[in-house]
Formats: C-alpha cells, structure tokens, sequence
C-alpha cells in the first residue's frame, strides 16, 4: 500500500470542516432535483459528470420550464463563468505538475477547496505538496457532496409542498454570494449585476444572465478604478 | 434530451475548469483578463438569485407585501454577519413562512 503524503492528510484536515457548508448545499440540491422530476440516476449522473452544484440548479430550473437544450447548456456555462476565474487564480501554484495531475484537479476544481487551496498558499506560497494537498481537500469534499445529493434526492419527493422548500435555490446562491462581497468593487459588481438581471429578464434566451456578468465586470473594474484615483 | 444536456454540461463544465490550468508554463495571462475575471463569481451569482426576490410572475414587486424579499432580506443579513451557509437556508425559509403568515 503506498504512504500517504503529509500533504495529503493536512488536506483532508482542512477539507472535512467545509462539510458543514457544503452538505446543505448537496442537500438542497438534491431535493430541487427530485423536485423537478429528474429521475434518480440521470440526477446522480449529473452531480458526479457535472460537479458543480449552481449550474445543475439552474439547468434542473430550466428544464423543468421546458427551455430548450442549447439554452440549457448555454445558461449553466454562464453560471460556471467562476470556474475560468478559479482556473487562472491556482494556475500558478500548478504550473509544473504534469498533465494527469492538472486534470484531476480540473475536475475536483469546486468552490470551496479552491477557496481553502488558495487560502493556504498564498500565505505560504513555499510550501509543499500542492497537489497532494488539493486531492486532501476534494475526497472529504467529494464525497460529502455525492452523498449529500443523493440524500436530498431520496428524501426530495417526500417533502410537502407546504414547506416551499424551491425557495431554497435562491437562498441557496445568497449563501454562496455574499462571502465574495469583500470589498467596495465587488459590491458594486454584485449590485450592477443584479439589477441588469431584474431590468433584462424579459429578454428572451435568458440574454439576461449574460448581459448582468458583463454590467457586473464593468461596474467592479470602473469602481476599482474610481476608488484608486481618488485622493486618500 | 435529458441524457444529452447533462453530457454537454458537464463536458463544458470540465473544459472551464481545465482552461487555464493546461495552459503551458511560458504562457502569461494579461493582467486585464485576470482583475476581469475577478468579479466573475460575485457578479454571476447574485444575478441569478436578485429576479427570484425582486419579481413576481415577471413584475417589479418591492412591497411588503412581497414575503419572498423581506425573507431574502433576512438571509442576506445572516449570509453577511455569518458566512455559514446553512444558517442562511435556513433563516430564509423560516423568515418566508412568518412573512407569509403575517401579511
């Protein structure tokens, strides 16, 4: 049996405390899903090919509106805009792993070992066993997650209506956005973003969406840059 | 059509993650790209929970009398002072239904 890296364990150390956010995460996921009638093994297929829990929110949303495909998959890859930007932030603590490794950490590349990866080196940008660390972090992670979902999926059907437990999805995602609005720009971005949302829903094929991740990019560079010219 | 969406998006989803992550070594992202790139995740996603508060079937709605706003509002505060997911669910759905009971 190989020995573990140190690396490794530090990982899975760190990863297990995150399950308490990203079990309710799974959790509710699961229940929309069974909620929008998604039979159980394409919904498990989904959160183990997919992995990533606000794209499949959103696609489980739009099919049960009946969109059509493309707009499906187009709206999930909006939504899944971050993961460019969780790609080129740990990109250079990476670099020098060869491919295999690089894509396994593509694949397990979530919200919260990002978070906690990026956390961890760049204050200590020395230290070792990046990879090992991030595999550390994603099995506690992974797992949770798939089991999450699948309880959410069993139980999903069962629960009464009079819950209104499909407002969960939105809270869902004010849980998952409010931690970014750190700074004065990001607000402005987040802001920018929401009303361009509201203005442009009636739109057709959910243009929306797309219109408000330009508006939010726009509005937080423009306020980063108000902010530094201004005289301190 | 299902099986061919949940093929597509996770094929897009894995190559969104890969992007920049087999990019060679020698390759330097613009520093434009990056500071852009950065107000991807709080932009997206709050887009995409502000209609479900702020509309109702498709009209502007910032009354009182719109329980799902006022429990989003709960949320928020709690997401913000917080930071822990659960509790955030949680106050939202409880918060909705004491709105919806009281108005």
């Amino acid at each position: 049996m190989p020995t573990l890296h140190p690396e490794f364990r530090h990982g899975v150390r760190a990863g297990l405390p995150l399950l308490i956010a990203v079990g309710p995460f799974g959790l509710v996921t699961g229940v929309a899903i069974a909620a929008g009638g998604i039979p159980p093994l394409q919904a498990m297929a989904m959160s183990i090919l997919i992995y990533a829990g606000a794209s499949m929110l959103a696609a489980t949303q739009l099919l049960v509106e009946g969109a059509p495909a493309l707009l499906i998959v187009l709206a999930a890859f909006i939504v899944n805009l971050r993961l460019f930007m969780y790609s080129a932030s740990i990109r250079p603590y990476l670099l020098r792993e060869p491919l295999h490794r690089r894509l396994l950490v593509s694949y397990g590349l979530v919200d919260n070992p990002y978070a906690m990866f990026l956390q961890r080196f760049s204050t200590h940008p020395e230290a070792p066993g990046r990879f090992d660390y991030f595999l550390g972090l994603s099995v506690p992670i992974w797992l949770g997650w798939q089991a999450a979902v699948a309880l959410g999926l069993l139980v999903g059907q069962e629960l009464p209506a009079a819950w209104k437990l499909e407002f969960a999805t939105p809270l869902a995602f004010i849980a998952m956005s409010v931690p970014f609005l750190r700074d004065k720009p990001m607000v402005a971005a987040a802001a920018s973003a929401g009303a361009t949302a509201v203005l442009a829903h009636g739109l057709p094929l959910r243009l929306g969406l797309a219109l408000a991740a330009v508006a939010g990019i726009a509005a937080g560079i423009a306020a980063e840059r108000w902010l530094a010219r201004r005289p301190a | 059509m299902l099986w061919g969406v949940i093929l597509a998006i996770a094929a897009a989803t894995f190559c969104q993650r890969a992007s920049f992550l087999l990019l060679p070594e020698r390759v330097r992202l613009p520093e434009f790209l990056k500071r852009a790139l950065r107000y991807v995740p709080a932009a997206v996603l709050t887009a995409i929970w502000v209609p479900e508060l702020m509309l109702r079937k498709g009209v502007l709605s910032l009354v009182p009398g719109n329980e799902r706003l006022l429990a989003g509002a709960v949320a928020i505060a709690v997401a913000w002072r917080f930071r822990v997911a659960f509790g955030t669910i949680l106050a939202g759905l409880l918060a909705l239904h004491v709105f919806d009971w009281m108005f």
